[in-house]
């Protein structure tokens, strides 16, 4: 477990030593989330109820610009090449990646996402449970993200790739994790929502950091 | 004993045939020298060597075993330098050091191998503002931080200068003085004495890719319909 | 030894002896299909002779699942048993895949106009449909978005298997996300059940359309077989006059 621990320090003392870098995405994500008033107009009632989706939506798309550095910069200097024959299994250097880019951009994500929801006039009965489903959301979108940086890697134009790749297979947490916000608000369980939410991170927990380890012996052979 | 050894080894990059049928044995305290122009195959050979890329035939074989076998035992005895650095511009070096003897699972004696390469009044540097040289010297530093038996060196001369390259020369002889085994693939003569040279080259085959063996006929077919 | 790595000459034989059947076929169970589809077939009652969309558009849905599945498994027989015609085969299904999922999309769109009273509904199944197109685009993006071919390849089948693991998770949450969102202002008219009448154009459709796929994918790999071969051919070349020069 040294190794593991080591990669995800690593990553995060680069993360923050080019923080400009880092922080670019949650900049991303106040700033588009902030358009949509200007879209359809600052009504308080409308926004409320577009909360949600907007949080979900931009969200992920915010995520979509931080994935192709993931493993690019290793990919490059070669230091991807040693994570392939370090006496550690492949799938779990990946899991220390991508556990590193959660920490670096879901989480900050995560604690922006609030403050959105009171610009958007989201109700502060969904707060609550809007944390919750992003904690679970964004985690399985760095999973996912992950998988496909992996396979985009040395191709030409990875980052517009990436996103037709990931965006299609990213739907079910938009469904659930919207789900749960709106149900909350409305006053209904949300039991159903973050059960799914959290049985979608396990499956992508089995599978992706496999998926990853797959795709990165592909893109170094 | 052979301690290292490939049987039939073939590489295929991009459907193309680059190698066939090469063989090769090592004992503990040998050198193997790999030569070869330019695209004979000497990087892809050592990444099959180490394990990075699997060969399209054939089987590698470290102490009895073949090493997808045993791939964590065979990863944490070798070390691998590249033709790529696998330096981190962020870190310093020590840092950079750091991190692949954590990522090795393995306690490195960092500032002997600082020494080693002339890299010592450096640590603390940010990587990005070594020279080309300085930065293959910590790829190398990277090598001697930690012991392993079985060195890999893909052009490991390329950007040092003459002192460095004779710090190189000595490592390696020290290495082997110790039951150590080198493979390196260059092309200028890296004079270690009395390793075996091998020149892959004539390993190639004429004409050889994935999909024009055997397809020939069939497309003489295809005219008839 | 090589010959495991490269043996396009079995699927050849076996493919140029197939094809005039299944070319065969397809034109007889579409023109079939289609006579009883336009002529020997009533209107419905309730859809009138809109229902005749149906004989193009529930076949289209068939094939566009069909194919996928036909390439998340020749994917996993690429991966696991590193064949290369595989890959050349999901490779060539998937455009073919791909026109299928959007004929049924385009059909629909027809079909909910004068149904619906308008061109697009979020209906649960148009939804997936169009998700599942959003997976075809990707598939064949990523296969041809790499300069060695054969990284392309082995990438887009882990995309494949990974899609195909979760389409039926998008399914699911897709169908669950319309039973919330249920659009009000439309009636919901679904597709009719199925009334012997209909059955015959529409299964003759299905396994006319099924031939088709198959005649399409042979021609396509066999073409994608001589192309790779031409380029074989010219790195070889390529290659000889560097060794000699």
């Amino acid at each position: 477990m040294t190794a593991f621990f080591a990669l995800i320090k690593r990553d995060i003392r680069i993360a923050l030593r080019q923080l400009s870098d880092t922080l670019i995405v949650i900049v991303f994500f106040v700033i588009s989330a902030s358009l949509f008033p200007f879209g359809v107009g600052a009504e308080p009632n409308l926004l409320a109820r577009m909360a949600p989706g907007v949080l979900w939506v931009t969200a992920l798309l915010s995520a979509m610009l931080s994935f192709d550095r993931l493993f690019q910069n290793d990919f490059e200097d070669g230091t991807l090449e040693l994570l392939v024959i370090a006496p550690q299994p492949l799938w779990l250097s990946a899991l220390a990646k991508i556990a590193a880019h959660w920490i670096t951009t879901g989480f900050p994500v995560l604690l922006v996402a609030p403050l959105i929801g009171i610009m958007l006039n989201l109700k502060p009965e969904g707060l609550a449970v809007l944390l919750a489903a992003m904690a679970l959301g964004t985690s399985i979108i760095s999973l996912i993200g992950a998988l496909g940086a992996a396979l985009t890697l040395g191709s030409r134009r990875s980052g517009v790739l990436l996103s037709l790749l990931i965006l299609p297979l990213a739907v079910p947490v938009l469904i659930f994790g919207s789900g749960a916000v709106e149900a909350s608000i409305g006053g209904y369980p949300v039991s159903q929502q973050l059960l799914m939410l959290s049985g979608l991170l396990l499956a992508c927990l089995v599978l992706c950091p496999w998926g990853c380890a797959a795709a990165l012996r592909i893109a170094n052979e | 004993m052979d301690v290292f050894s490939g049987e039939e080894l073939t590489c295929i990059r991009s459907d193309r045939i680059v190698f066939a049928g090469f063989n090769f044995s090592v004992k503990a305290g040998d050198a193997l020298v790999l030569s070869g122009p330019n695209g004979s195959g000497k990087s892809s050979l050592l990444r099959l060597m180490a394990g990075i890329s699997r060969p399209a035939a054939g089987q590698i074989t470290w102490r009895g075993k073949s090493i997808t076998e045993d791939p964590e035992r065979f990863f944490s005895d070798m070390h691998y330098v590249g033709h790529r650095d696998a330096v981190k511009q962020a870190l310093s070096v020590r840092e950079n050091l750091i991190f692949h003897s954590a990522l090795r699972s393995v306690t490195s004696n960092i500032d002997n191998a600082l020494d080693l390469t002339g890299l010592a009044a450096l640590a603390d540097v940010p990587a990005r503002m070594l020279s080309a040289g300085q930065t293959r010297r910590l790829a190398l530093a990277r090598m001697l931080s930690s012991p392993a038996p079985l060195w890999l060196l893909d052009e490991p001369t390329v950007a040092l200068d003459t002192v460095s390259v004779e710090r190189l020369r000595a490592a390696i002889a020290s290495h082997r003085k110790g039951g150590g085994i080198v493979i390196a693939s260059t092309n200028v003569p890296l004079n270690i004495e009395d390793g075996v040279s091998v020149d892959i080259s004539t390993f190639a085959r004429e004409n050889a890719t994935l999909w024009s063996n055997g397809i020939a006929d069939e497309l003489g077919t295809e005219k008839r319909i | 030894m090589l010959q495991k790595y490269a043996n396009p000459k079995r699927f050849l034989t076996l493919a140029n002896s197939v094809l005039p059947w299944t070319t065969c076929a397809t034109v007889i169970l579409i023109v079939a299909g289609l006579y009883f589809a336009f002529a020997a077939s009533p209107p419905d009652y309730q859809q009138g002779q809109t229902v005749r969309i149906m004989y193009v558009h529930v076949p289209s849905a068939w094939m566009a699942m069909f194919a996928y599945a036909f390439i998340v498994v020749a994917s996993a027989v690429g991966l696991i048993w590193k064949h290369p015609v595989a890959h050349v085969g999901a490779l060539a299904a998937a455009p073919i895949g791909a026109c299928f999922t959007l004929i049924c999309l385009a059909t629909g769109s027809l079909w909910g106009k004068p149904m619906w009273g308008t061109w697009w509904v979020w209906d649960a199944r148009l939804t997936s449909v169009l998700i599942l197109f959003f997976l075809y685009l990707g598939f064949i993006a990523l296969a041809n978005a790499f300069d060695d071919s054969s990284r392309g390849e082995k990438a887009s089948a882990i995309l494949a298997l990974i899609g195909g693991i979760n389409l039926p998770i998008i399914k699911f949450s897709v169908d669950w996300w319309n039973t919330l969102h249920q659009p009000a202002s439309v009636s919901k008219i679904d597709m009719p059940s199925i009334h012997s009448s209909m059955l015959t154009p529409l299964l003759l459709m299905g396994i006319g359309f099924t031939a088709l796929f198959v005649t399409l994918v042979i021609i396509r790999v066999r073409a994608e077989l001589a192309s790779r071969r031409i380029n074989a051919l010219r790195a070889a070349k390529i290659h000889a006059e560097v060794a000699g020069g």
